[in-house]
């Protein structure tokens, strides 16, 4: 199945300067119950976003006007927990593209990268500052160029190269879907069946 | 020439290709599915007119969202009833074995497929769900996917999968009276922090794992990702085997027999290398109990919980929103804390031996009053076993509601929820903020400290109680 591609992002950002964000907070439990992979953007961090009456908290960042953008800046160890595919459902749903971080859980960064959502590592004292940046002045663009593995910030020497898998990195700038990369070897695989 | 780990013999065995600059291509064993995360991966199917490659290799149970209560009844919610219904519709257009509510081998799927059979050492085995590390306590490579994985699972039976860096955690010596393996995995992640092992697969080793009991090997294991590890494994050994040969299907199996013959080359050679090594002692293992909103804010039951910039790296601004949540501040003690729930279950300790753990401690006391607890066994063999055994009537008994499986209060996407701000000692995985509901405040602890909890109303150091165990 072809997906939409992925070559170079550029756009304002939403920092949410947390360590340790775990799927239970992207997405809660109760939300989980849908069969289907759309709609989930709704109810992203809703417990954070949300009071116990449904109004917004008006602290928390996706309520505060001037923080918009397809860029999520986060804290370490982002996506931690539950394997569920739905929180990566649920960023993509409300419109992110992409999740900056000092470091990801696994099962997060194997979702993210199954559905064209590109987490992008940099270095913890380059985060910060980014943080920083966003944070004091909203409307901060940020560009990602896949391609050249380089994210940066127009206008001002911040820039850093990122880790991509070299495989993972042609799938997302071509949209293609590992699954069909494995249905093309099945006779690969019954060899291998064979063989043992 | 450098040996092997066991972790890489069993990678190595499951290799269908290396692809250049990218992942493995490994072959998986065993599937398991629910009905939460595996609903999408069948429409993705569907999509692609394809239908399930091996369906023998699946075997599915629905756990996360079913109710513990009247479960001869229809499920009254509509939205989980309905899913629960796509995952018996899927698997019974696919072929697949289906444990549905009910049925007498319905269960946790990682309570169940271990109990039924199907989780054998030296398998891959993988599930939409990221306790599946469980099942490392039977020398498996076990690991939690996401749903495009269980799609590409039930395609191709195959996995892309990065090969993940090893650790090898030693527990020497012994672990002391009233400590169990729920306090030892607390210990663990306690010290490693919540994300200390990302990136990296465990084996656990030393004295102290190997003297563990099945039952216990599994809560160890099944933890292992809230440390950030892939997951979690434990060479198999004579308990293993033991265990595993009282089960019906497996006793009179020619290929049972056979691993039984193979399983000393199932661990990892004397020189094989780790790339870390962490040795703990268990003799310093204490009752533990969460005070944080993620696993691996643990400490001594009767510790007092840590001043910023005392615990580490997490003692930042994250570290006071997770202390205001559960209404803690630094320096604070714990013990003698009023609770106001108890639940004993979950894949971590919903076993055999966590409910006659549980049920000997309480053993001539009754539950204190104010307290709700929620005794839920991990699977339909456990809640007959301990039927059998007595321990469902003697709980009863004490006070106790002793509930039918599933994995209920752990992840409350069902209606075992506890309240906004009421405190909950769990013998689950996750202290997550509103893992157990809207606002809930979760504490993690074993099952002996959880029964302590249970009779007195408060956080209370089972080594001072006279339990009996």
């Amino acid at each position: 199945m072809k997906r939409e591609k992925f070559t170079i992002l550029e756009s304002t950002c939403v920092p949410l300067p947390l360590e340790n964000i775990d799927t239970d907070q992207i997405i809660p439990a109760r939300f989980l119950s849908s069969t289907e992979r759309e709609g989930f953007g709704e109810n992203l961090f809703r417990d954070w976003r949300f009071d116990g009456n449904g109004n917004p908290v008006p602290g928390f960042v996706l309520n505060r006007p001037e923080y918009r953008g397809e860029i999520l800046i986060t804290g370490s160890n982002f996506g931690c927990g539950s394997s569920r595919e739905h929180a990566v459902w649920a960023i993509a749903d409300y419109g992110f593209r992409a999740v900056v971080s000092d470091s990801f859980a696994d099962i997060f960064m194997n979702n993210a990268l199954n559905n064209g959502l590109l987490p992008v590592v940099i270095h913890s004292g380059l985060l910060t500052q980014l943080t920083a940046l966003v944070t004091e002045k909203p409307g901060t663009r940020i560009r990602i160029d896949l391609d050249d593995q380089l994210l940066s910030v127009p206008g001002t020497g911040l820039r850093s190269g990122f880790p991509v898998n070299g495989f993972r990195k042609e799938c997302l700038m071509k949209g293609l879907d590992s699954i069909d990369y494995l249905l093309a070897m099945k006779e690969e695989i019954e060899a291998y069946e064979r063989s043992r | 020439m450098s040996g092997k780990t066991l972790f890489d013999k069993i990678w190595d065995a499951h290799l269908v290709r290396s692809v250049p600059d990218g992942p493995d291509v490994l072959f998986i064993d065993r599937h398991y599915i629910h009905e939460v995360t595996s609903p999408q991966a069948f429409s993705g199917l569907r999509q692609r007119g394809i239908s399930v490659f091996r369906p023998e290799r699946t075997v599915a149970t629905a756990d996360h969202n079913i109710p513990t209560v009247n479960q001869h009844l229809p499920i009254a919610d509509p939205v989980s009833r309905s899913q629960v219904e796509t995952l018996e519709d899927n698997c019974h257009t696919a072929g697949i074995t289906y444990f549905g509510m009910g049925d007498p081998r319905n269960g946790i799927v990682h309570v169940t497929c271990p109990e039924q059979g199907y989780t054998l050492p030296g398998m891959t085995i993988v599930c939409g769900d990221s306790h599946t590390s469980t099942h490392g306590a039977f020398g498996t490579i076990a690991f939690g996917i996401g749903t495009s994985e269980v799609e590409m699972v039930l395609a191709t039976q195959c996995l892309l999968q990065t090969r993940p860096l090893k650790m090898r955690i030693n527990v020497e010596g012994a672990l002391r009276e009233g400590v169990t393996s729920k306090d030892l995995i607390l210990y663990i992640i306690a010290s490693l922090t919540t994300g200390g092992a990302t990136g990296f697969f465990v084996e656990y080793a030393g004295k102290a794992i190997r003297s563990l009991s099945m039952e216990s090997r599994m809560t160890v294991c099944n933890m292992s990702i809230e440390m950030g590890a892939r997951g979690g494994l434990i060479a198999p050994d004579e308990i293993t085997f033991s265990w595993l040969s009282q089960i019906p299907a497996l006793s009179d199996n020619p290929a049972f027999e056979r691993l039984v013959d193979n399983w000393p080359s199932l661990r990892s050679d004397t020189n094989a290398p780790f790339d870390s090594e962490v040795t703990f002692d268990a003799q310093l293992v204490p009752p533990m109990i969460t005070y944080g909103t993620n696993p691996g804010m643990g400490m001594a039951v009767d510790g007092i919980i840590p001043l910023p910039g005392e615990a580490g790296p997490s003692a930042n601004g994250s570290y006071l929103k997770s202390l205001e949540y559960m209404g803690f501040k630094p320096g604070m003690k714990l013990l003698g804390h009023p609770v106001d729930y108890i639940f004993l279950g979950s894949c971590t300790n919903g076993r055999i031996e966590d409910l006659r753990l549980f049920a000997a401690a309480v053993a001539g006391r009754k539950k204190a009053a104010g307290v709700t607890a929620l005794i839920v066994p991990g699977s339909q063999q456990v809640a007959r076993q301990a039927e059998r055994e007595g321990l469902t009537h003697a709980l009863r008994l004490a006070g106790f509601e002793v509930r039918q499986p599933g994995c209920s209060s752990c992840l409350a996407m069902n209606d075992d929820k506890i309240p906004a701000g009421k405190y909950a000692v769990s013998t689950s995985n996750r202290n997550f903020e509103g893992r157990q509901g809207p606002g809930a405040r979760t504490l993690l602890a074993g099952p002996l400290t959880a029964a302590a909890a249970a009779v007195t109303g408060r956080i209370t150091d089972p080594r001072e109680m006279n339990l009996r165990w």
